[in-house]
Parts: C-alpha cells; structure tokens; sequence
C-alpha cells in the first residue's frame, strides 16, 4: 500500500481548505502540505455562495455592532470570545482575498463596495456580484499554484481518521482515478469538508456534502457541537432547492404573499425582509399555514419581488438570481416574481472546535461549515459564513503549522490500514436486496419531515426509531459497480455511511434540546429557556451508540437578554 | 406534475477493467422539467448504478457535469430533455482520455491554467493594513467577462487546435492570463507573457471560435487569445529588440 507524508494534510478544498493551506505554505514554506479532496477544488460546494461575505469596512461601522449582530442572530449561543477574534479578524481577509485579485464589486471611486444583508444593522457585506462564492474559490484555488509545498490529491475520498491516544496520525483514502487504497501519514490533520445538507430531501446544497469530516471525526471519538441547528434558507427555487441569494433582498427585493402584501409588516416590521433567516423561513411557513401562499406542482411558495430594481440593478449586481430564475424556474425577474420556499442549506453545528480550530484530539483541527467553534450559535447571519471559513481556515492553517515543529512524523499501523482496506472490499462486495439511492432518499425524507422547520418530541423520538430501520438496511445494500476504478456508486454508498451518522446526530440534538432557540423550533417547547439550555449540546461517540452533554457558552460583554428587533 | 411519458437515452459506456467503449440505451420516465443530469441520476438510481459521470452543485456554477450532447459539449444541469431532439445521445467530452464514461481526464487542461501563473503580484506587497488597492468599475469591467469561468473544459472540448495538438495552451487557460494580464492590479505581465508567447503559448489558436460558442459563461476566450497574440506580439518585439541592446554592449 503507497503511504504519502506530509507535514499537514487537509482534508476538503473549499474556501476553509484552501485557506488554511495558503496560510502554512506562505509562511512556513518549508512544510509538505497535502491537499486531499473528493472533486477538483473548484468544484467544492464555497463556488454556490452568492450574497457576500461580512466584515467591518466602514468607519460607520465598528467591531461591537458586528459582534452584537452575530450574537443576538445566533440567539446568545455563540462563544462571544470566538466571535470576537473572528470580527476582528474578518476585514483583514477581505482585503487579503483583494491582495489576492478577488475582484469584489467597487464603488464609483474605486473603494470596495458593500450591500446590506439580513440581520446585520448596517451595510457591511462585501460582494462580486452576486457569485461571491464562486469569485473566491476560484482566487484562493489559483493563488495556491503558486506554492509548490501545497501537493493536491483530486478525486481522493478519504474513508477514515488514524489516531493513537496520543493524537491524530493519518487518514487512509481512496484514490478514485487510480482504484486503490492509500495512507496519509501526517503530523496534523485539518478538516475542511463542508456541511451535511444532502441529509435533507430539499436542499440549497450541491451533491458532495454529504458532512463526510463531520463523520470522520465523530468516528474517531471527537464531539459533534450544536447538531440540532440546521438553517433553512428562505429564499430556495420550488422542486430544484437552488439558491436565490438574500442579496436580493439586501439590493430591495419584497416577499410577497398571494394577496401581494409585503407578510414580513406582520411579524417583523422593524427590519422586514432583512430580518435574520430562522425568522423569515417562519414566517414564509405561517403565511403558507395561513392560505397565504400560492400553489404549484412542486409544493407552496411565496413570492420574492425584484422588479422595481430594474433591469441595469440586477444585471449589474444580480446576475446570477436573473440566470438561474431563468434556467430552472422559467421566470425573468425582470419581469415576474421569483418563487421560493424555505430549504435546508447551512449547518450551525459540527466538529468541536476552539477559536484555533483545534479538536480534543492533538494535531487534528477542523474550520469551516465542518466545524462548530461556535461564532454561529442557534442561527448564523448571513455573510458571516465565508469570512468564518477565512478567519478560521487561516487560524488553523497557522496553528498546525506550530504544531509541526513541536511532534515527529508518527507511525502508522499496519494492522489499521490492512483493516480498513478490507472494511471497504466487504463494502464494495456486501450483498443485499437494498439499493444506495432508496436508503437515502428514507434517510432524506425521514429528516426533511421530523427534523426541519418545526420540530417536536414526539416526531423526534419516531424520526429515530425510523432511522434505526434505515441504519439496519445500510447493511442489506448492494451495488451494481464492483469495479475499483472511480466507482460513483461506492463513493455514494460511503458518503451514505457518513449521512447516517450525521443525521443522528442532529434527531439526538434536537430531542435533547427541550427549548425554541434561532433556528431550532420545537413547538412542544415553543419559548427559550436560558435557565436549562443556554449551552452547547455536545454529541460524543459511546461504546453502546451517541451520548449526549451540555457545555457552557462563553459570555464576555453581551449577557442574553430576549432577541428583539 | 407536467407530461408524463418514457424517454429513451443513449449513452457512451467505458469501463476500462471490461471493454471497449460502446452506446447503451435507457428507456426513463419523461417529464418537462428533467435535465440531462436528472435523466442520468434516475438511470443510476433505477435502474443501473455503474453508470458513471461526475455531478455536484446543478445550477450551472461548480462545472463538473460537463458532456457531449448530440455533438455539442454542454453543462447537463443546465440542459432539459425537452429541448433536444431526439434521439438523444450522451457521450463524454472530446479531446481528454476516458477515465470511465463520461468522466474524463481533464488534469492536462488544469496544468495548463497552473502554466499561465493565474495570480495577481505586486512589485512591493502593499501591508494589510494599508487597506485594498483601488479598482473603479470601470477596470473590474476589464476582467468582468473573463473572470467568469468555471473551469468546466467544454471549450477544450470544442477545440480542433487542442484536439490536433496538446501543445497549445487552450481556450479556458488562455482567458485566465488575458483575465490576469488586463487585471490593473497585477505587476507580473511580463512573466505572464512570457509564459504565453513560448512554444506551447497562444500562436496555434487559429480563431475557429468554437470555444466561445460553447462557453456556458459567455467567457469569450477566442477574443482573449486573439488580444494575446497581439500583445504577445508587441512582447516579443519588445524582448528581441533588448536583446539586440544588450548584444550591441556586449560587442
């Protein structure tokens, strides 16, 4: 079996990935980093973020207002220290990213221009139109050719983490292209591999986040923080989830509802469509509960108006809503409204992180929509989401690189390695009257009707039961592809693997969490209760299945108070 | 739910571990909203998981769906069922080796970007601190149309230069130096150019024009390798002509 070294291996080549790797090569140049990912870098899911990414760039603005803001939007879950540093460090890395050649969208005199966005008070989100994500991506993929100490391995599917008591020490991975088994010996590892929205049947998320590092971690004894929060974006086209970008209404765009009312009077008048987005996916729901909505052959929707920006506005700053309005609703919102739902797209929750990135668990560190520091609490405002791969990908491309000089390259063993690649042969070879694809989609729908907007105890307690049964039949599944080489359909079947143990995680959360707190809505407990839940639910792998426990949430100035706006 | 009814699809099939490429056909169920990516998942889901073709953010943004449909190299997520005439036939893009269906090998045209040193430098790195470096409008319009590529390849695939000679850069690699060259914050042109008026550089582009035809993104790269041919031009010149000085102190 081939076994590569390297110093820092990173796991995921989005926005976190990526940045995490600039910041080891640039300043540690003689470190071997190894970049492994599923797909190409620039296929990662960072390349579907539009609206834009947050960051205090005003004199108007100030560190305590955008510290407030994320607090208050997350409902007083987040670790105000991490948010702190993060808004802090935020505006450093836009203007790295614009060092770097991002081209973010300029005002007349040449100064970088920024857009208002929901739940931030004031205009503080930096855009290049309206394909923020995809601008990035692209900038810091091309700026890590630069640096011949980042070795990229494309197509890789690492299968699972090494560890020793005394610290992480490897992954073993699938080299798609080439059919085989390979290890990764490494000093420190840095999980970047994104969210888990797949877990969901309608989702903003492309096909690859499937929370692989989520899982990966997990396997391996690390904790899952803050599970139980999953954001649903308003503003999702019918049938496809595809994302129409909160910019749209950051630029003036109205939610409408069929009697053509601007609905957001009724239930947040102060801030009305830029509201943060656990409120506004709510009231979409109850203007729909209540009639309100209008009816289409893939389900209820609301109307998101942009006409009366005018032609010139939306090209110019929303091309792509006006692209794929057309190319999958059939509507020019030019002319029409657009349609949209509410749909599953971010995770609050993942792997325990410090503000470093650093796990429990010596030399492995995640960043990114995998990890959980927390800066998003119950509910993260838009905009915050990019900046936080930035800030924290660099911290904890910065912090493993420390790490490096203080441990010798570890040993592997042969054993593990040999287990493994005879745990994926049985995979490959299982026998069995299920398929991939009908496991998954139960796996989706199950989630997608017990564990999204609204929640209860009792849908809860019956979407686990449900999920046992789906488990057991993960066992019973059978391919048609025995083939080693870029096998698509084992690679489903791994990723299923991790969605299993995601899901879980997020029913186990969210049954645990007896309160109503941002994004998670249980309406057999419909209030916040400081009192008992003002902490993080943390969800550790046992010897007899999932354990769950609180930890405290760090407060420095800003004491919970009741999130009014 | 809109018109119901079975469509067949045709599409090339390789597995190199059992035989030569050869075209199977799936009998599926038809509605007005399918894509060509849809139509290939339900295929793989239903009916046969080995099909084998690479797929992720379907809105036309990530570029990994990238194939050849009834000829033309197109995004599948982008492009319905109902819109093409039948028979309908999936083959995978032209111009790269076949890993497995319709993935293909496409790491020569990625090289290819790396070999254009896509990345801005500044001759004396402004601090952080001293804020961003002005761009008004009206420059970032210079990069807007070639900045817009999503690195999908359908534009080698469209090439007959590429096709005929791995040597030349191509259409996606040669619109992000021209994106970098007319960036009015990059201070590496002339290393850039350097890099584009080799052997391997702009010359070969022959202005078929196939690959802006095809570009999902309206990138234009024929324009840009015809605006780099000119500049090339005036670089080469430029080094010659110093070379000549340099030669004259020699003597």
């Amino acid at each position: 079996m081939e076994v590569f070294e390297s110093d820092i291996l990173i796991a995921g080549g989005g926005a976190a990935g990526l940045r995490a790797a600039l910041a080891a090569a640039e300043n540690y140049p003689q470190l071997k980093i190894s970049l492994v990912s599923k797909v190409y870098p620039v296929r990662s899911h960072t390349v579907s973020a539009e609206g834009g990414i947050a960051g205090v760039m005003r004199d108007y603005d100030s560190f305590k207002q955008h510290c407030f803001d994320t607090i208050r939007g997350s409902d007083y879950l987040a670790d105000q220290d991490a948010v702190e540093f993060f808004v802090k460090e935020a505006p450093r890395e836009i203007i790295q990213m614009e060092h770097w050649g991002c081209p973010w969208s300029r005002e007349e005199d040449g100064k970088i221009a920024v857009r208002a966005f929901g739940g931030m008070s004031v205009k503080r989100t930096v855009f290049a139109a309206d394909k923020t994500g995809f601008y990035m991506l692209h900038t810091l993929f091309e700026r890590t050719l630069k640096y011949p100490n980042i070795k990229r391995f494309d197509e890789w599917f690492a299968t699972k983490l090494l560890r020793t008591n005394g610290g992480v020490t490897g992954l073993t991975a699938l080299d798609l292209r080439g059919g085989k088994m390979a290890a990764f010996k490494a000093k420190t590892i840095i999980l970047a591999t994104g969210g888990a929205g797949k877990i969901y049947s309608f989702t903003t998320n492309g096909n690859i986040k499937t929370g692989d590092g989520m899982a990966l971690a997990y396997d391996i004894g690390v904790p899952l923080k803050d599970m139980e929060f999953v954001q649903f974006h308003p503003t999702g086209l019918p049938r496809t989830g595809i994302l129409i970008t909160e910019g749209a209404r950051g630029e003036g765009g109205y939610l409408l509802n069929n009697k053509g009312e601007r609905f957001m009077k009724d239930y947040l008048p102060s801030k009305m469509e830029l509201g943060p987005r656990d409120i506004i996916s709510r009231s979409i729901m109850s203007e729909i509960k209540a009639g309100r909505g209008f009816t289409g052959p893939y389900g209820p929707y609301v109307h998101l108006d942009i006409r009366h920006l005018g032609q010139k506005i939306i090209d110019e700053k929303l091309p792509l809503v006006r692209e794929v309005s057309k190319d999958f609703a059939g509507v020019d919102p030019v002319y029409e409204p657009i349609p949209v739902t509410p749909v599953a797209h971010y995770f609050m929750g993942g792997v325990s992180t410090n503000l470093h990135g650093e796990t429990e668990i010596p030399g492995l560190f995640a960043a990114g929509e995998t990890a959980c520091v927390s800066i998003n609490g119950a509910n993260r405002l838009g905009s915050n989401s990019l900046a936080e791969c930035l800030v924290f990908g660099r911290a904890a491309g910065l912090k493993a690189a420390e790490y490096c000089d203080q441990v010798d390259l570890p040993n592997l063993n042969p054993n593990e390695l040999e287990d493994e690649e005879k745990n994926l042969d049985q995979l490959l070879h299982q026998e069995g009257n299920e398929r991939v694809a009908q496991v998954r989609e139960a796996l989706q729908n199950n989630m997608q009707e017990h564990a999204g907007i609204e929640r209860t105890g009792e849908g809860l307690k019956k979407a686990l039961e449900n999920h046992e049964k789906i488990a057991e039949c993960f066992g019973r599944i059978s391919l048609h592809d025995h083939s080693k080489l870029f096998n698509t359909e084992f690679t489903s079947l791994l990723e299923l693997k991790n969605m299993l143990t995601v899901a879980e995680s997020v029913l186990m959360a969210a049954l645990h969490r007896q309160e109503s707190r941002g994004s998670h809505l249980r309406t057999d407990f419909p209030t916040r209760n400081d009192e008992k839940f003002l902490k993080h639910t943390f969800i550790t792998r046992g010897a007899s299945g999932m354990i769950t426990q609180e930890k405290p949430v760090t407060i420095t100035q800003w004491q919970p108070m009741e999130r009014k706006y | 739910m809109a018109t119901d009814g079975t469509q067949v699809l045709t599409v090339q099939r390789y597995h190199q571990e059992k035989s030569e490429p050869f075209f199977q056909s799936y009998e599926l169920r038809f509605h007005e909203d399918l894509t060509v990516l849809d139509a290939l998942q339900q295929i793989k889901d239903e009916q046969d998981g080995s099909l084998t073709f690479r797929w992720s953010c379907r809105m036309g943004i990530c570029g990994s769906c990238s194939a050849v449909v009834n000829g033309k190299p197109i995004l599948m997520c982008q492009t319905y069922l109902k819109n093409i005439p039948s028979p309908v036939r999936v083959t995978p893009l032209r111009n790269f080796p076949i890993i497995k269906d319709l993935v293909v090998d496409i790491d020569d045209a990625v090289n290819k970007m790396s070999d254009v040193l896509p990345y801005t430098d500044h001759a004396e790195e402004k601090p952080l601190e001293d804020g961003e470096y002005q761009q008004t409008p009206k420059q970032r319009q210079k990069i807007d149309q070639t900045s817009q590529c999503i690195k999908c390849m359908l534009c080698y695939s469209a090439c007959p230069v590429y096709g005929l000679d791995k040597n030349f850069i191509g259409p996606a690699a040669g619109a992000l130096a021209y994106r970098y060259i007319s960036d009015n914050r990059d201070e590496s042109k002339a290393k850039r150019m350097d890099a584009l008026i080799g052997e391997k550089g702009v010359w070969k582009c022959s202005f078929v024009g196939e690959c802006s035809a095809v570009c999902p993104k309206r990138v234009d790269p024929a324009l840009a390798l015809q605006r780099l041919k000119l500049m090339g031009a005036g670089r080469l010149a430029q080094k010659v002509l110093s070379n000549l000085t340099e030669k004259s102190h020699e003597l």
